[in-house]
């Protein structure tokens, strides 16, 4: 296998992405990242000297418009998509480890 | 009732006519789909007592000449929202999730009367070019159950293919539309980027994504393409250029005499199935007949599309799929003691395999060190594949080819393989990379299943693209053919 990525490197980057993975998944999933990562690097063979990028296709630039707010005030509804909600608050875990606390 | 020979045009008049109430076309709708739906599952979810009570109230107010939707049934990509309807993007991760507002694109359809029957299935999160990633269940081709339907619109694809609908949304990001319409011998439109918003389109790659129909034949297409089109305040890429009227010159006088077409010898070349190239080389003589001119083309850069499309894609995905972080809305995982193990087994449990692949590659080509080699690197060469299609389509009206290298392929068989199915999509995903409408459309068979052929227009000129599709669908018989399943024929 080409080392263009290797396993703390996919590591590293699932913790960057917010994942976790099993040492079968990594198994798994590092010569993957790897093989495609090898296609990615064929954009080395395109000459993009004194090429701008693009980042986008709009027609539209600077789009301006007043700020006001629509379609608000659905507060109840929202919360009904909460994993865990009461008194009209999202509840979540401790956000403080305690066990780092000491 | 039989409507599966129906076009949105003969519904409409039967309904104006009162020869059929929308109630009795809506339940014949979902009896249908019952009776079907366990061959080919299109669907995720109905939508029957809201849909039929909507039917209900359209039938009371009357349906009049100037509403040529009016009480007429449409499917939904389960990746657009619908307010009060489960909206999941095929995902785990938002099983249960109920949209409080509704896309711009299912306002507007909404706004013209259309019913929504139900929610299509797809890949996770758009994800995939078979319908294999969605976390839910397996959608069949509608001519072949032993196939894929394609990806991403498979859902979608297949319900308008086995007459379940007469029209669908599907969403293209790099030929999620154009490549399931193909696979299910249908016609299906990915709109030039801005001609409709994507407010409400739950984000895959926001440079990239657009909302468009799927639908049996190329006039159906056009209509409902002018009801979902235009500006929106909501989105703001999205354009504020006029949207016409796309079906009104569909007729008999509809002509591509004079016309000249492109067609890139990268489009023909090695893995493409022999069967395709005979379609297009057949399809280019169609049009030679009819008065256009075909020239052979380069797009020099086209291969290098696939890749310089994955690292833009999964880098916009890395960041668009960070709101699913399991506080707000969507899968909370159980069991977490802090906030750090909400956010990461939320994702790493709700996720499925493909889409965690995209953000590991989108977080990868966007992290410190690599930015310039991978995402800014791929940005450029997005410059240069746009510079390709704007030299061809200078002097030439529009561009033709196949829309995929292969009819539909076996289920499973490249689930396992990301590269193979990535290259699937190398016709495709050079039209999203340059915001360019793409119209797919039937042209043939291999071995009993559909061959598309793909059109590829100038920004904005979606017309004329309607219009060579039309006039080949006029001068085919490619269309009229439909699967037999479930005793409609």
């Amino acid at each position: 296998m080409a080392n263009r990525i290797n396993r703390d490197q996919v590591q590293h980057v699932a913790s960057l992405a917010k994942l976790e993975f099993t040492e079968a998944q990594l198994d798994a999933f590092t010569p993957q990242l790897d093989d495609i990562i090898g296609l990615f690097e064929t954009l080395s063979e395109v000459d993009t000297d004194n090429v701008e990028a693009t980042s986008s296709v709009s027609d539209q630039l600077n789009v301006m418009r007043e700020d006001v707010a629509d379609n608000w005030g659905q507060s109840q509804a929202l919360l009904k998509n909460a994993p865990d909600a009461a008194r009209g608050f999202i509840k979540v875990p401790a956000i403080i480890d305690e066990s780092e606390d000491n | 009732m039989n409507y599966f020979k129906q076009d949105l045009a003969s519904l409409h008049a039967d309904l104006v006519a009162k020869k059929m109430s929308s109630q009795e076309l809506t339940q014949a709708t979902f009896d249908n789909i019952k009776a079907t739906d366990p061959k080919i599952d299109a669907f995720l979810a109905l939508n029957e007592d809201a849909a039929l009570e909507q039917a209900a109230k359209i039938d009371a107010a009357g349906i009049k000449d100037d509403q040529p939707l009016a009480g007429i049934p449409v499917a939904i990509k389960d990746n657009i929202v619908t307010k009060g309807l489960t909206t999941t993007a095929a995902s785990k991760i938002l099983a249960n999730f109920k949209p409080v507002y509704d896309a711009t694109a299912t306002q507007k359809l909404a706004d013209a009367q259309m019913v929504t029957v139900g929610k299509t299935n797809l890949d996770e999160f758009a994800m995939g070019g078979s319908t294999e990633t969605s976390a839910f269940k397996q959608t069949k081709n509608a001519w072949d159950q032993t196939k894929v339907p394609g990806g991403s619109s498979g859902g979608s694809a297949a319900a308008v293919a086995s007459g379940q609908v007469v029209a669908a949304l599907g969403t293209d990001t790099g030929g999620s539309i154009r490549q399931p319409a193909s696979f299910n011998g249908v016609v299906g439109m990915k709109p030039t980027y801005g001609r409709v918003s994507r407010w409400g389109l739950i984000a895959f790659g926001s440079s990239l994504d657009q909302i468009g129909p799927l639908t049996r034949g190329v006039k159906d297409n056009a209509t409902i393409l002018s009801a979902i089109a235009g500006h929106d305040d909501h989105d703001l890429t999205s354009s504020d250029q006029a949207v016409p009227d796309f079906a009104r010159d569909l007729n008999d006088a509809a002509s591509v005499k004079g016309l000249r077409i492109g067609l890139p010898k990268e489009f023909l070349a090695d893995g493409v199935d022999a069967d395709v190239k005979a379609a297009i080389l057949a399809a280019a003589d169609t049009y030679r007949k009819l008065g256009a001119t075909v020239d052979e083309v380069s797009l020099p850069h086209n291969k290098y599309g696939v890749a310089a499309y994955y690292i833009i894609a999964s880098s916009e995905a890395s960041s668009n799929l960070q709101r699913f972080d399991g506080i707000r809305y969507g899968y909370r995982a159980q069991d977490v003691k802090n906030l750090e193990d909400v956010y990461v087994k939320s994702r790493s449990e709700g996720f499925g395999d493909e889409v965690k692949r995209r953000i590991m590659l989108g977080t990868f080509s966007l992290s410190a060190g690599f930015y310039d080699a991978y995402f800014l690197k791929a940005a450029k060469v997005r410059t240069v594949i746009i510079n390709d299609f704007k030299a061809v389509l200078k002097d030439h009206d529009f561009i033709m080819g196949p829309v995929a290298p292969t009819p539909a392929f076996d289920l499973g068989a490249e689930l396992q393989d990301p590269i193979t199915m990535y290259m699937n999509d190398i016709l495709t995903i050079p039209v999203n990379l340059a915001g360019l409408p793409g119209l797919s459309l039937p042209a043939g068979f291999s071995h009993n299943l559909p061959v598309g052929m793909q059109l590829i227009g100038r920004p904005f000129d979606e017309s004329t693209l309607y219009k060579a599709g039309y006039v080949f669908e006029q001068n085919t018989d490619f269309h009229l053919q439909v699967p037999t399943l479930g005793g409609q024929n």
